[in-house]
């Protein structure tokens, strides 16, 4: 009996182990015949989110993501795989998604697609990293326009845009008025609510030791601000710095109105670690954040809404970056075919935009399934409507050398440098590093 | 006996031997493969040497010498000479691939869709073999026209050749060929990209699994005189410095560049460029009354602590060593970003329980004292472990003499104890000093350099030279190896100088208190 059950324990094995061979050879360049496994429809599960990434070798189409995307992403790779008789793995990277990415793929170990912020496109193209995506005209203009530019870089189209993100104003609905109509107004409102001793500052607007450019971003661009020109077509020009400009240098001298040394709405002491946390505990009226934030608040369970973020009285509306999420096909990709189908084709659905919308409540970028998720949450509809004076995130790879200097004027600025030779100094750096 | 012994080693040695051959009968076929030649002669070699050395009756000293040196050769001559080699070129962001490589790289990004052109609906097709068969297009245009495209142009087919899938018009059938499904043409992946169906002035391209467009290429490349022309505005590019620059005096460069050898420039950048000469001596200065004053302060805190500890009849000595112990056992990163938090002006821990306003972070010597006094908080209690196992080692005799010879205890510890404690320390002080040198967390955390003079963000008034130099390197236009390779040899030509001043000074220690 003992016998015999260890011979059919080494039978199993020896079989297993034969099976699990074939297999893996099934997988090599030279495959002829879809093989029983690869034709299952049921994805690998996804790789640790620790350690060095390498690509999952045993599937048909292996994605990137960060961490945070990697479930949502695995359910729609799963339901495409099914649907196509392939098998599909999501790969999470937890640290630095887009230089594992460039070096991954520079030595031939990278995935099919990764999906990443459309600011990563200079960079990924100068390495040649990604393909260009031919998007039929019909599929460009099912997209909002702004993600269509977004993922547009030397007049090609590289990923496929899947939800938009920029910044807005979140009000406390107890401690201040919502939706002011200036700049002036917001701070006066909140001024009275710390005055009230219902809050214990005006606004958190996160600037830190080393500033934030980013966040700063819509304020620059109500007083007439911008970092890179554009030539004629649209998009953006390393040679055109504008951060000595004068709409800059205009609203330099408001941040040095509002900084530390005056009327203190600005602080270096509110930085990207307190400033959702200060808001969501109710010592500040007033927020300047994007949809990350959202979870939090709501959990904190206090009454909020979302507003465009104010721009300065007399001055223009302000401006966000607007950052676009999206899907790039690898240039080295080894199943192209089935990852220009899945990006083309099966994400450009309306039905699958709306899923993603669920898993991570963000605007869709298809016109189509933003018109659709805006009826039920007005959160969205609101950060859209916040967005729609903003300007798209560059993705020319100069940015890079573009935060860095700025954030740091920035807060020099804030804490009570001279406006106009802070920006001089920052605008000098940045003009030497871009070359 | 004897024969018996050399029998069991052999057989050791046996399957040592085997273990390494059979690790290099492994790699070699993949390294062919591969075309790594270089790595295969080392390979080789290294084999060869292996079998040499631990078969040879002979090479005694060398059984001994070679694993050692081997590792040397894999860990640290090896990293050394790739950097030195790296400097030397202009590798980074937008220089990563070889020339050929970027220029077809530049030439598929540049097709584009003719304009207001078709799509087609696609059915790849082939004969013979599913796997290895020639490839064909069945095209199906939007008014339901075949057209069969191979690598010589179209032919038109007549509908009663084929059958067509009644809603989109993709042909499902053709006699005396064989249409592939999507998994068949994914296969096909790497012979796809190359293929195109010429046409005037173009040539149609596959897209996904079962569509097709007309591509034009806007950039051509000339072999011969390695020129990339625009072919819409007739532009030439000619290749500089890894970087394709337009001929026409605009500047404008193509998005793609190679790695190239650039000989000194990355070193010439270094000595002359102000942003980076300029600050590089207080960087410097900073980095060395950081590193040295870390070094002293959680010594002299450690040594206290030790000594007031060492008292042979403190009650609970076990309890305190392992309450000091804590901060060593806490995640540095952690630490430091609970100390950073506690800084805050606003919001922080300190400045409520002092009841001050301290910008700690934001003025040059606040945050300078801050850093300090965060890495002796995280640098102590190694210091204290160390000074309290060698106060330990310090024969009592030696003191019980001293203090029979009428010494007062602070000469005993000065003339005994603290020459013995500082003959066993000393290396430590300064492979801790070499640490700290280096201790990019520690800055990057808490300060990230700052605060930083108006008009300057390469160098603030916290910066050590690592992150200076990371700065440097990674925080203009991405990241830029070569620099950093050049720059990473200035700092390990003088972190070597000084360690080697360090040990002169150690042995000479030793060598009179061994006298």
């Amino acid at each position: 009996m003992r016998v015999r059950s260890s011979l059919i324990f080494a039978t199993t094995a020896v079989v297993t182990a034969a099976l699990a061979l074939s297999g893996c050879s099934s997988n090599s360049a030279t495959r002829a015949a879809p093989s029983s496994s690869s034709a299952s429809g049921t994805p690998a599960p996804a790789a640790s989110a620790s350690g060095v990434p390498t690509r999952d070798p045993h599937t048909d189409l292996v994605i990137w993501t960060d961490a945070q995307r990697a479930p949502v992403l695995q359910r729609f790779a799963r339901s495409f795989a099914a649907a196509n008789g392939i098998s599909v793995s999501v790969q999470a990277v937890s640290t630095d998604l887009q230089s594992a990415y460039v070096t991954a793929t520079n030595a031939g170990k990278g995935p099919d697609i990764v999906v990443g912020a459309t600011d990563w496109i200079g960079n990924l193209v100068q390495n040649g990293t990604i393909a260009p995506l031919p998007l039929t005209q019909a599929q460009k203009l099912a997209f909002e326009p702004t993600a269509l530019k977004a993922v547009t870089y030397n007049g090609q189209t590289y990923g496929v845009p899947y939800a938009t993100e920029n910044l807005a104003l979140f009000t406390n609905t107890a401690e201040a008025t919502a939706a002011p109509s200036t700049f002036e107004a917001m701070v006066q409102n909140g001024q009275a609510a710390v005055k009230a001793k219902k809050a214990s500052d005006p606004l958190a607007l996160q600037v830190g030791q080393q500033g934030d450019p980013y966040t700063i971003q819509p304020l620059v661009g109500s007083a007439g601000g911008y970092i890179f020109g554009t030539k004629a077509d649209g998009t953006y020009d390393p040679a055109k710095l504008g951060v000595d400009g004068p709409g800059f240098v205009a609203f330099a001298k408001l941040l040095s109105r509002y900084g530390e040394k005056s009327e203190n709405v600005f602080k270096r002491s509110i930085d990207a670690n307190n400033a959702v946390s200060l808001f969501a505990s109710g010592k500040v009226p007033y927020l300047v954040s994007g949809p990350w934030a959202l979870p939090q608040i709501k959990q904190a369970g206090i009454k909020y809404a979302v507003s465009p973020v104010p721009g300065f009285a007399g001055m223009g509306p302000a401006e966000p970056f607007l950052g676009v999420q999206a899907f790039y096909v690898s240039s080295k990709a080894k199943n192209a075919p089935i990852a220009q189908e899945f990006t083309l084709n099966y994400l450009t659905r309306k039905d699958v935009e709306e899923a993603l919308y669920k898993a991570e409540p963000r605007p869709p970028a298809l016109t189509s399934a933003y018109d659709d998720v805006a009826k039920t949450d007005p959160d969205i509809a609101a950060f859209h409507t916040a967005g729609e004076h903003g300007v798209v995130l560059p993705q020319i790879p100069a940015m890079s050398a573009v935060w860095g200097p700025l954030g740091i004027a920035e807060a020099a600025i804030v804490g009570g440098a001279d406006p106009a030779s802070a920006m001089a100094g920052a605008a000098a750096q940045i003009k030497k590093a871009v070359g | 006996m004897h024969s018996e012994r050399i029998a069991r080693v052999s057989w050791m040695r046996v399957v040592f031997i085997g273990a390494v051959v059979a690790l290099t009968i492994f790699a070699v076929p993949r390294l062919v493969s591969q075309h790594a030649w270089i790595a295969l002669g080392v390979a080789v070699a290294v084999t060869a040497t292996l079998i040499y050395v631990y078969l040879s009756p002979k090479r005694i000293a060398a059984r001994y010498l070679i694993p050692g040196t081997l590792l040397l050769l894999a860990f640290q001559v090896y990293p050394v000479a790739y950097t030195i080699g790296t400097a030397f070129t202009n590798y980074g962001d937008g220089h990563r691939m070889s020339q050929t490589q970027a220029v077809s790289e530049l030439e598929a990004d540049s097709v584009v869709e003719r304009p207001g052109a078709p799509r087609y609906e696609l059915s790849v097709a082939t004969k013979d073999s599913v796997s290895t068969g020639p490839i064909v297009f069945f095209l199906t245009d939007p008014q339901g026209r075949v057209e069969r495209g191979d690598s010589h142009g179209l032919t038109a087919v007549p509908d009663a050749q084929v059958t067509k899938d009644p809603d989109t018009g993709k042909v499902v059938r053709a006699p005396g060929w064989t249409i592939l499904n999507g998994i068949q043409v994914n296969a096909r992946a790497a012979q796809l990209s190359t293929f195109a169906v010429p046409v005037e002035g173009g040539f149609i391209k596959s897209v996904g699994l079962s569509e097709a467009f007309i591509g034009e290429r806007t950039l051509r490349y000339d072999v011969a005189t390695q020129i990339m022309t625009d072919t819409r505005t007739g532009v030439a590019y000619r290749p500089k410095a890894g970087t394709f620059v337009a001929a026409d005096g605009s500047g404008r460069v193509l998005p793609i560049g190679w790695k190239t050898d650039v000989g000194l420039r990355n070193f010439a950048a270094v000595v002359t460029d102000p942003s980076i000469r300029g600050p590089f001596l207080r960087v410097l200065a900073w980095t060395v009354a950081f590193a040295s004053l870390s070094v002293l302060t959680t010594f002299a805190l450690g040594l206290g602590l030790a000594l007031a500890l060492d008292h042979p009849r403190l009650r609970g000595q076990r309890i305190y060593r392992s309450l000091l112990l804590l901060p060593y056992a806490l995640p540095a990163f952690i630490s430091l970003l609970v100390w950073q938090s506690m800084y805050n002006k606003d919001f922080g821990l300190l400045n409520r329980l002092l009841q001050t306003d301290i910008d700690w972070l934001g003025g040059i010597w606040t945050a300078r004292g801050s850093i300090l006094l965060t890495n002796l908080w995280l640098g102590f209690p190694y210091m204290f472990l160390v000074c309290t196992g060698l106060l330990q080692s310090v024969p009592s005799e030696l003191k019980e003499a001293a203090r029979v010879d009428g010494a007062s205890s602070l000469r005993v510890f000065r003339s005994v104890t603290m020459p013995l404690l500082l003959v066993g320390i000393a290396p430590l002080l300064i492979a801790s000093f070499a640490y700290n040198f280096n201790s990019y967390n520690t800055i990057k955390l808490l300060t990230d350099g700052g605060p930083f003079p108006p008009g300057n963000s390469t160098a603030g008034n916290t910066d050590i030279l690592i992150s200076y130099t990371f700065r440097l390197a990674f925080g203009g236009q991405g990241a830029q190896y070569g620099l950093a390779a050049a720059i990473s040899l200035f700092i390990f030509m003088l972190v070597g100088l000084i360690s080697f001043a360090g040990f002169r000074r150690t042995r000479a220690l030793e060598e009179v208190y061994a006298a």
